[in-house]
């Protein structure tokens, strides 16, 4: 919470073990990780700008578990927490991210000529294609600790980067607060509109309050280029379109993103980004390179293989439903996506996905045949 | 369609102006141009010099003006009440429990209106927000009791159920009566500002305290966290069993963090009398029976706090109060006796009487559904209620409601016979 600190100092006249939250019935990275022992190392600390150990470990209390994934049980109030906090956090980044070390380096490459193919993804299959990111703004407090005086300098700042923006990025802005009836229905149409979250993985964590307030949407007038302001990031950039064709939305977010990082820096600021731990986001499942690139496929035969998971796990690659990450899949179609954020390049990232969407196609192809897909089984990525 | 943002943002880039202004003495260029009125870009540079920013230095660089909420589509007590000016009065103090202004009025921010009832919008994180930031919970405090000024009245206490008269009800048409209360232990900050260790420390207090009632008032704890499914499912038959809050207003009070932990219900062997721990307060205590003798209920009432109490101070605690807004309790509305007594009572004439409304009004008392206060009436049974909770004492509380329902019955029966009723003329507000 801004300006209060949850009165961290006041909370040290209680015993660490008479704070302890009790974690008996929890499945989340956090629970995982903590110990009475690091609870109590770590109580006293806050950031600079006044985020507390409780802060970032609320909404992993607050929230046992998930029926669909292993959810990570803490966030980030600032860019300052990874460092003050790292004692708890490097272990569940750890975890997380397939055993990222505190010594590793992470390597970002936005450069799309670095993708090889990824233009020719089979329609009939693959319906639409999509990557997304986030970026957070450096010397302001991150979504669970923002003031609203914050927030809407962020708005602000982004709002003004982003209507400088030119040629088939061109785009505007939709204010959440002040939006008309008609371009609220047309967004939901477009399915670009956000809501206010209703998740508790979300709302325990703070990052609801003052709901409109310096939240809205950006999108580009072909509507294939949109950023959300002010939702579970400062910002959350997304490029995306109907078909197969992941090497044009993936051209299409480098050379945006690019763009607006040159226009930050031209305003005298830049995205959070260190050499340890790449782009930093408020979840910590989100930190290197935040992308998650997907595709909407239908694959009703490979789904109902007993080896897909297998599969996905060897590709490095997570199902979801078409709603999103708390949906389960409908139908034959379903969400795929890279499963790691950290320790892997974006371009690295995208190119697993459009490999492995390619596997599981040529794969559905087969099952459709009634052949066996056991001499296309791929190794462990 | 005007635009109110950049409107308001340039009023606020001319605030942060006059107030770098007065910091330019040996302070760099980019303060300079914050102070020429570059508004946040220029202010992004000045953090981006030193990526840290520490909190000090963001109550400068975001002036009250900054981060005053935008209240225009809201609904509710504290939405009516705070001005800019008050807001930046208060917006940079802090309660001995480290509580801040933002903390009480986040859940008035997040919640504009409710559909049936006006809401408070604001919340005490502990006794001492309700001093600490009077300039808004006194107007507040007005607003909600009737016009009722904490600086200059006092609210009487009276737990003497003997003074109560005819309270016996038709069970023809009363179903059930209850009265409910809370009660907070002074020393310990209340929900929303609660630590962990605090909160078990009030289940702590009290339970040790309820462990020492005795005769029909005997009975037993129940852990949210620790029970049995058994338990659970009886006390979910039995309506005792209270879940995690999904009511906006309490969730962005930050009421609802680390559920299940320290919460709990306690009960007596008869199941009329039963206490809530660390759900919306840190206790809610409340008397109930099936029928209509509402005398015997509050008569259980004020005997199960009386001994609560002074099991409570023979370990050396008390319940936080005061001679002018009694009872402390989380929401402002529920100060005073924190009172609300009720039936589930039959008026299917009555109801569908158009002037209804005004002689529950008139008798000072409310409507709700049986559902409680988020629901609408069904059917012919409402829970009929005080609307007060400030300003009058319980016992005289629990009179009106006594005198109120059996009007209310009078009339119902008035209108079964197909005679005429009479709309009776307004109660006053406090006692002179």
């Amino acid at each position: 919470m801004p300006f209060g600190n949850t009165h961290n100092a006041l909370k040290m006249k209680f015993t660490s073990s008479e704070e302890y939250p009790d974690l008996s019935k929890h499945n989340n990275h956090m629970a995982k990780v903590l110990t009475p022992a690091i609870y109590e190392r770590l109580r006293s600390k806050q950031t600079p700008s006044g985020f507390t150990l409780d802060d970032v470990i609320q909404t992993g209390v607050d929230n046992p578990g998930h029926p669909f994934i292993m959810t990570v049980g803490c966030v980030a109030g600032d860019e300052e927490t990874y460092e003050v906090f790292k004692e708890l956090l490097d272990p569940i980044i750890m975890d997380r991210h397939g055993g990222y070390k505190p010594t590793d380096k992470h390597k970002t490459d936005l450069n799309p000529a670095n993708l090889k193919g990824g233009d020719d993804l089979d329609p009939n299959y693959v319906l639409s294609s999509r990557v997304r990111t986030g970026r957070s703004i450096r010397g302001f407090c991150l979504p669970p600790h923002c003031s609203r005086g914050e927030r809407r300098a962020v708005e602000k700042m982004s709002v003004e980067a982003l209507d400088s923006l030119s040629g088939d990025l061109k785009g505007k802005y939709y204010a959440l607060k002040n939006m008309t009836d008609a371009e609220q229905q047309q967004l939901i149409d477009d399915h670009f509109l956000f809501d206010k979250p209703v998740s508790p993985l979300l709302l325990a964590s703070g990052m609801a309050r003052d709901w409109p307030d310096g939240r809205g949407i950006w999108h580009n007038d072909t509507k294939t280029f949109l950023v959300w302001v002010n939702e579970e990031d400062h910002l959350r950039v997304i490029s995306m379109q109907k078909g197969g064709n992941m090497k044009e939305v993936f051209n299409r977010f480098c050379t945006g993103l690019k763009k607006i990082e040159t226009l930050f820096k031209e305003k005298g600021t830049s995205f959070m980004w260190n050499e340890h731990l790449g782009y930093v986001l408020t979840c910590p499942s989100n930190l290197g390179t935040g992308l998650r690139a997907g595709v909407h496929v239908k694959i009703p035969n490979m789904s109902k293989h007993a080896k897909f998971e297998e599969v996905l796990k060897r590709l490095r690659l997570q199902k979801r439903g078409t709603g999103g990450v708390d949906t389960a899949a409908v139908g034959g179609t379903f969400d795929i996506s890279n499963a790691d954020r950290l320790g892997f390049s974006e371009v690295e990232l995208v190119q697993m996905v459009v490999d492995g969407v390619k596997l599981l196609i040529e794969m559905e192809k087969k099952l459709e045949k009634g052949q066996s897909i056991d001499d296309l089984m791929p190794a462990q990525k | 369609r005007g635009r109110p943002d950049e409107q308001a943002l340039t009023f606020r880039r001319s605030k942060m102006t006059t107030s770098f202004t007065k910091m330019l003495s040996g302070r760099n260029t980019a303060m300079l141009l914050a102070s020429l009125g570059a508004g946040t870009m220029a202010t992004a540079y000045l953090m981006t010099d030193s990526n840290t920013v520490s909190a000090e230095q963001r109550r400068k660089l975001y002036p009250p003006s900054a981060d005053f909420p935008d209240l225009r589509k809201h609904n509710n007590c504290m939405a009516h009440a705070l001005t800019p000016a008050i807001y930046a009065k208060l917006r940079d103090k802090v309660t001995p429990n480290n509580w801040t202004l933002d903390q009480c009025i986040q859940t008035g921010v997040d919640n504009p209106g409710h559909p049936f009832i006006k809401t408070v919008g604001m919340v005490a994180g502990d006794e001492e927000s309700y001093e600490v930031f009077a300039d808004i919970f006194d107007p507040v405090i007005k607003d909600r009791h009737n016009g009722y000024d904490p600086r200059t009245m006092k609210h009487p206490t009276d737990l003497d159920a003997s003074k109560i008269t005819n309270g016996v009800f038709d069970e023809k048409y009363v179903l059930s009566s209850r009265v409910r209360t809370g009660r907070s232990i002074r020393g310990l900050s209340l929900p929303p500002c609660c630590s962990r260790s605090e909160r078990r420390e009030v289940e702590r207090v009290a339970v040790q305290a309820l462990a020492g009632l005795k005769g029909d008032l005997a009975g037993r704890y129940y852990s949210l966290g620790d029970m049995t499914e058994k338990e659970q499912q009886q006390l979910i038959d039995d309506h005792f069993l209270f879940d995690k809050p999904v009511s906006p207003l309490l969730t962005c009070a930050f009421m609802a963090r680390d559920w299940p932990d320290g919460r709990g219900i306690w009960h007596n062997n008869e199941k009329t009398f039963l206490i809530w721990i660390n759900e919306e307060d840190h206790t809610r205590v409340i008397s109930m029976e099936k029928g209509g003798n509402m005398k015997r209920v509050f008569e259980r009432f004020c005997r199960g706090l009386q001994q609560v109490e002074k099991l409570i101070k023979e370990r050396g605690w008390e319940f936080m109060w005061n001679e002018h807004l009694g009872y402390i309790l989380t929401c402002p509305s529920n100060l005073g006796t924190g009172l609300r007594a009720g039936v589930h009572v039959k008026l299917p004439n009555l109801s569908r009487d158009n002037r209804f409304g005004k002689i529950l009004e008139n008798l000072r008392l409310q409507k709700r559904g049986t559902g409680g206060v988020d629901t609408a009436a069904t059917g012919d049974t409402f829970d009929i209620s005080n609307n007060d909770r400030l300003g009058k004492s319980e016992v005289e509380l629990v009179q009106l409601v006594i005198d109120g329902v059996n009007y209310l019955i009078e009339c119902e029966k008035k209108l079964e016979r197909g005679q005429d009723i009479k709309v009776p003329a307004p109660i006053g507000q406090f006692r002179k």
